[in-house]
């Protein structure tokens, strides 16, 4: 587990884009805008992008990021990265049917 | 209201791959 | 280059895309300019029922070759496929407009957030009741004074009234959040916590903006414009308050007092943001309003995204910035020079200090700024009213002993070409119809 500021990310649950963000590719990664909390995300590499677009697709978040290309050593990069965009509501927990 | 990761926190083999900010219009609305 | 929606970067064997190289922070990459706006401005009508003296755009009548509702849509068109984040619609009050709650539901049915800046005037119940109903619509009520004397001196009789009336009726309607804009004067700084209080009171969220010398602006800089001491009282009440007062993001200039401030410090125009106007000219920013910094026309061949990503004028401004003048001053880096739009109307060089500059650069550069109006360039554009007083213009080019007369003007007239314009076609009237 990972924790950023008040939120303890979980890599093992799942995870899924909240349906108010607006997410737009860039040569350089990412934006992301949140129409409700209005706020700016920027995704630095074409990794994360993957990781984030791909979390619906998962049963976890670790699954996510390493079927997007993730190593094992960089998972903790990566579940920082995830905190943030949980903090700022930009991704948010899915129920597993 | 904004975020800013701070660039200290920042190590080259920890580099932080999101950054946020709230950026109200820049001052394109008055 | 853009990457579509649905594509991405092309895999490897093992399924591992390759990543871009970092640009770093978010500042810089900003500074270079991005593919599409992240939001922008459209000026929808240069009409409006209010004369405020500040005004920057000159607005008051309505320009014959505004954009029809079509041509409008397919602006629209244009910014949902750029996937441009939100628009600030403005004017002149572009609730004026017969079609305006039309626009603002085809841009949200379009994956196009509207956020739009009103006096109020036609916000009654039904209005409110409208946009309480929306996720995707945001409003901001302009307001410049905390008490009737002090707004209505800048923005007319009874405007007052009819931004509490609005703003009583959004509250009415349960929309909480909405906007209380505020531009910052000489006048309504000492007013600051009563701003506070009135958007405390009808559940709206604080913005207080910077006065810049735009439009009708440069007329009433002089007067209005805060003295060196309330900039820093100003600055002093956003480190205490900035948690839940928004600034447009247009104070970056105070940022060399001390910290800096939340958001985002630094000029978007032209590289994260600009301004489309009610005949689609496309303008760097709103701010800047003439023909410097007139990047295309939207009904040009390629539209408006063709002149986001090939106008020669927004090139330029994406091009490193290397801090001109400034680069050896130690706040540069928080301040970044301060406001093109301030320096240009004001006289001063783009790449030397902002007319406002807390190190007190910018008084300094102004007192070599020659007193004449060839020095200190006029908006390009002006749909003032006709029963407006004679503008003064910036009172340090008034004559000894009065205002000089300025006719009012009758149309919006275009400056004679000089020979700095980089366009060939500058000084070119073409015949109506032809744009």
């Amino acid at each position: 587990m990972t924790v950023a500021g008040s939120v303890t990310f979980d890599l093992d649950r799942a995870w899924r884009v909240d349906p108010r963000v607006s997410m737009r590719p860039e040569p350089f990664g990412a934006l992301l805008y949140h129409f409700g909390t209005r706020r700016l995300s920027f995704l630095k590499n074409q990794t994360v992008l993957a990781v984030v677009r791909s979390l619906a697709d998962h049963p976890s978040a670790r699954a996510a990021c390493l079927a997007s290309g993730v190593p094992e050593a960089e998972l903790p990069v990566y579940a920082r990265a995830l905190a943030a965009l949980a903090e700022s509501q930009m991704i948010s927990e899915r129920t597993l049917s | 209201m904004a975020e800013h990761e701070a660039e200290s926190e920042a190590l080259t083999s920890d580099e932080l791959l999101v950054e946020e900010v709230s950026i109200d219009g820049m001052c394109g609305v008055y | 280059m853009t990457i579509a929606p649905d594509a991405a970067p092309v895999a490897d064997a093992a399924g591992v895309r390759p990543a871009a190289p970092s640009p770093g922070k978010l500042t810089d990459l900003f500074q270079l300019g991005l593919d599409a706006p992240i939001c922008l401005t459209w000026e929808l009508t240069y009409a409006c029922n209010l004369s405020c003296v500040h005004c920057l755009s000159s607005s008051g009548r309505r320009d014959p070759r505004e954009l029809t509702t079509r041509e409008c849509m397919d602006v629209i068109d244009t910014l949902e496929r750029m996937q441009v984040f939100y628009v600030n619609i403005g004017g002149g009050e572009p609730t004026v407009r017969p079609d305006f709650w039309e626009l603002v539901d085809y841009a949200t049915a379009h994956h196009v957030g509207v956020k739009f800046s009103t006096n109020g005037v036609k916000l009654d119940a039904a209005a409110a009741a409208r946009l309480a109903a929306s996720d995707y619509v945001d409003v901001q009520i302009s307001l410049d004074g905390a008490t009737r004397e002090v707004n209505d001196a800048v923005r007319g009789p009874g405007s007052f009234d009819t931004a509490v009336r609005a703003m009583q009726n959004l509250a009415d309607a349960g929309f909480k959040g909405f906007k209380l804009s505020v531009v910052m004067t000489r006048q309504n700084i000492p007013q600051i916590d009563q701003f506070k209080a009135i958007a405390d009171r009808y559940g709206a969220q604080l913005r207080l903006t910077r006065l810049r010398p735009s439009g009708r602006g440069a007329d009433v800089w002089d007067e209005l414009h805060p003295l060196p001491e309330q900039q820093r009282q100003l600055y002093d009440w956003l480190v205490a308050h900035g948690e839940q007062v928004l600034t447009g993001d247009s104070f970056f200039h105070l940022s060399a007092f001390g910290g800096a401030l939340p958001g985002l410090n630094l000029c978007g125009a032209g590289r994260v943001v600009c301004l489309i106007d009610p005949v689609g000219d496309v303008y760097a920013c709103p701010f800047a309003i003439h023909d410097n910094f007139l990047a295309g026309n939207v009904r040009d061949t390629g539209g408006f995204e063709s002149v986001w990503r090939h106008s020669p004028l927004f090139a330029d401004l994406r091009k490193p910035d290397t801090g001109g003048a400034c680069k050896s001053c130690g706040f540069y880096d928080s301040c970044r020079g301060g406001c093109m739009a301030a320096k240009f109307f004001t006289g001063l060089p783009l790449d030397g200090p902002d007319p406002e500059c807390v190190q007190g650069y910018g008084e300094t550069a102004l007192a070599s700024v020659p007193a004449s109006s060839a020095a200190t360039p006029r908006p390009s554009v002006d749909h003032s009213h006709r029963t407006m007083p004679p503008r003064p213009g910036p009172s340090r080019l008034r004559t000894a002993g009065g205002s000089r007369a300025v006719p009012v003007s009758i149309g919006p007239r275009r400056p004679p070409a000089h020979d700095c314009d980089e366009s060939p076609l500058a000084g070119f009237d073409a015949p109506s119809g032809c744009r």
